[in-house]
């Protein structure tokens, strides 16, 4: 058989082994498919064993791995992951659930001043290969502690990776390689878009999709990659760049059609590291840049990004770089939409940009 | 109906003292003492009553439940070894005991005449405080995994650390393993078992039960023990290890080292009116309150843990009540917050002198023996600070080469860590 033939045929096995998947399976399908492989991941946390998840993201681990490796914890963020750490030392790979990320707040010591800088303070002797997955973000309603997006707090810190992936194929695929990356990786999971995109709400309450009828809901049920550090160009376009991640990339994509702007989308996946060659080539190119994300606005990640673009692109620039953030307040339970970057808000945004000639 | 809470302003208030300040019912605890005052330790109950028997190591914790409020004692005030707490330990181990503590000593006695000197930025001593190290770093396996605080450097002795590497860390200099990035005495030694010390107290208690619980996971038989000290217990870490370590059966001994002060502040903000070792009777953990400067009895409840946790039975909680000699560290004087030589009145003595005299007196060593063994490591540790210093100075060099900065952030550099990398060099 030649060659061409072979790679012909593991193409369509690779085709036939997909399956329609919600972001939600295709998270549990990676922790299948990485606690298949290797006996020292296991996954820990509140809800996570018996129960599988109050999301459901950890349903069927408790059965076929067994309690040890669905490993139900007392609820105490901090001692999750301690426990975590001294795990990873002692050559385990524990995939933490944080059964929100505004409950991230106890472990926060334990993430930035142990987890985060135990290679370096230690010459490299020690390291811990956790993976903390959280799932974040608003538009369910859950006021201010079930909405929150505090990435920005953990891409400040030196010694962690940060992903926050947008649709079902790359959440399987960059959860993989968080899991099995040697350093420690906050995984953002958008729980807005876990059973479906988002367009972002309308007075009519729709918006939303289905994963059915997305192109990413189509997953792979098998082991693959998606490396952490890498962009996705959600949308070519020559008008101006568009910078988001998670639930907003669907929210900006739908902005961008009914607009009719010509806007180069760029889904950034993975915070840090960042992709800055992708987003530097599409603002070389287009001269216009508007970031947006869902987190408050004042010292958020966009900021970053904002700077980022002005070091490596000020010459290409024709207009202020524009940033659509959620609002400097706790997450209004009744305000809910009136907070969340809207697509109005991202077309106004759009239009003062391109306004500069 | 009163008003109450909120934020009223001094005067405002229904009770105003004469000053129309509020006439506080608030009860804030004292220390053994204040400078200027008899150091009073009787708060401590420093008996050893409800501490005469010694369960077997699989028992019940409500059967052990006496030992967390009395205090396992072998050798009594007069240097006499005995009660049911007796460990059976061979000669030659109690004297490789003096000597490691002897060790510990004339380490810290130099250490801390360097930082004096300019050469060190920081240093702290264990002083008063050897016996806890040296002899639970002697009752533990080389395979079990050690995850101190920063007054454990007995541990290193135990274990046989180069004592060149040690101060060769502690001044940063070229040969330094942690490259450079730890202040003095956070050591690290993968090979010697010997975790990664944090800055950040108690943080390494839960993690010790995280380590456990995987080399439970793996089916294997090492044990974690972990160190902490009385101010330190307040942490919410202590509360999270204890119950990780209970929920999970973890083989680990949790250690708390009440030397009753952290840095100015009295055991006593720590311990709320009741022992360390009795907290982990609500956790349903076995808590051994143990005379800290007792070698013996240090030894005997570490064995007793040791075995507990390697048999499957779980985790331990041992109180070390003990007294820090010196200062918390370099950077504070006692003198402004305890009574002025507070350590003489302490009532269980030092530790190096209570198992040297055992030794003399069951004609195992003598006084011109200790003289000599005193002598000798002065002078070794003599040797190894010039040789020490021979790979670099704090102040002068050789370090590190400073782009190492970069490494180890991540297991690979990426590439925002490459310019800055770059940056940095191009501005040197």
């Amino acid at each position: 058989m030649s060659r061409s033939a072979s790679t012909a045929t593991e193409t369509e096995q690779r085709a036939a082994d997909r399956e329609t998947m919600s972001m939600v399976q295709a998270i549990n399908s990676a922790l299948h498919c990485t606690m298949a492989a290797d006996p020292a991941v296991l996954v820990m946390g509140e809800d996570v064993g018996f129960f599988g998840g109050v999301f459901r993201c950890t349903e069927g681990l408790y059965e076929k791995y067994g309690a040890h490796r669905a490993l139900d914890t007392p609820i105490t963020e901090g001692g999750i992951v301690a426990a975590a750490i001294g795990m990873g030392v002692n050559g385990l790979r524990p995939v933490v659930e944080m059964q929100f990320a505004d409950y991230i707040y106890p472990a926060i010591d334990q993430i930035i001043s142990e987890l985060a800088r135990l290679r370096h303070r230690s010459g490299g002797e020690f390291f811990a290969p956790v993976t903390i997955r959280a799932p974040c973000g608003g538009g369910i309603r859950g006021g201010q502690t079930h909405s929150q997006s505090p990435e920005g707090i953990f891409t400040h810190v030196c010694g962690l990776k940060t992903v926050m992936p947008s649709n079902p194929y790359d959440a399987k695929g960059l959860l993989i390689s968080a899991i099995e990356d040697d350093d420690p990786v906050m995984f953002f999971e958008p729980k807005r878009i876990y059973n479906g995109p988002f367009h972002g709400h309308d007075n009519n309450g729709g918006g939303s999709g289905s994963w059915n009828d997305h192109p990413l809901g189509q997953v792979p049920v098998g082991h693959y990659r998606i490396p952490l550090g890498k962009a996705a160009t959600i949308r070519a376009g020559r008008q101006v760049t568009v910078l988001a991640y998670g639930t907003m990339v669907h929210v900006a994509a739908e902005a961008i059609r009914t607009s009719g702007i010509d806007a180069e989308l760029l889904d950034l996946r993975s915070l840090l590291p960042l992709d800055i060659e992708a987003v530097a080539e599409s603002v070389q190119k287009t001269g216009r840049c508007v970031v947006i994300h869902e987190a408050t606005r004042t010292s958020g990640y966009g900021a970053e990004l904002v700077a980022e673009v002005q070091e490596t692109c000020f010459w290409h620039l024709r207009a202020p770089i524009e940033r659509v953030t959620g609002w400097d307040t706790p997450y209004p339970h009744a305000f809910e939409w009136e907070y969340f970057p809207s697509q109005r808000r991202i077309v106004d945004a759009l239009q003062r940009t391109l306004a500069y000639h | 109906m009163p008003k109450t809470g909120g934020n009223q302003p001094a005067g405002a208030h229904s009770h105003p003292g004469a000053s129309g300040a509020w006439v506080s019912k608030l009860h804030v605890p004292t220390g053994s003492s204040r400078p200027g005052e008899v150091p009073d330790f009787s708060a401590l109950h420093l008996v050893s009553d409800g501490a005469l028997f010694r369960p077997e190591p699989d028992c019940e914790v409500r059967d052990a439940e006496p030992l967390a409020r009395g205090l396992v004692r072998v050798l009594d005030d007069e240097g006499v070894a005995g009660g049911p707490w007796l460990p059976e330990l061979s000669d030659e181990h109690l004297l490789q005991g003096l000597r490691h503590m002897v060790q510990v000593r004339a380490y810290d006695e130099r250490m801390f005449r360097m930082q004096r000197q300019g050469q060190l930025s920081f240093y702290i001593k264990s002083t008063g405080e050897e016996a806890v190290a040296v002899a639970q770093g002697m009752a533990l396996d080389s395979g079990d995994m050690l995850f101190p605080a920063y007054r454990q450097q007995g541990l290193l002795f135990v274990r046989g650390r180069d004592v060149v590497d040690m101060m060769c860390h502690c001044i940063s200099n070229a040969r330094d393993n942690c490259k450079g990035r730890q202040m003095p005495v956070f050591y690290t030694w993968k090979d010697g078992n010997f975790f990664s010390i944090s800055g950040n107290l108690a943080t390494q208690f839960s993690q010790a039960v995280g380590w456990a619980m995987a080399s439970a996971y793996k089916g294997e038989d090492h044990i974690a023990a972990t160190w902490v000290g009385d101010g330190s217990t307040a942490e919410a870490d202590v509360h999270n290890a204890m119950l990780f370590a209970a929920t999970y059966r973890a083989p680990v001994i949790l250690n708390i080292v009440n030397n009753q002060w952290a840095i100015s502040t009295p055991q006593s903000f720590a311990a709320g009116g009741t022992t360390f070792a009795a907290r982990a009777l609500g956790y349903n953990i076995p808590g051994i309150r143990v005379d800290g400067n007792d070698f013996l009895a240090v030894h005997a409840v570490t064995d007793w843990a040791v075995q507990r946790a390697r048999q499957g039975f779980g985790p331990t909680v041992i109180e070390l009540v003990t007294y820090r000699v010196a200062g918390h560290s370099t950077s504070d004087n006692p003198d402004a917050y305890r009574a002025h030589n507070e350590s003489d009145a302490w009532p269980l003595g030092d530790p190096v002198t209570r198992l040297k005299d055992y030794l003399i007196g069951r004609e195992l060593w003598s006084e011109p023996q200790q003289q000599a063994l005193e002598a000798e490591l002065k002078e070794a540790v003599s040797r190894d600070w010039k040789q020490a210093l021979s790979h670099g100075s704090l102040e002068d060099g050789p370090h590190w080469p400073v782009a190492t900065m970069f490494d180890d952030v991540f297991q690979h550099m990426p590439a925002h860590l490459l310019r800055q990398r770059q940056q940095l060099e191009e501005e040197e």
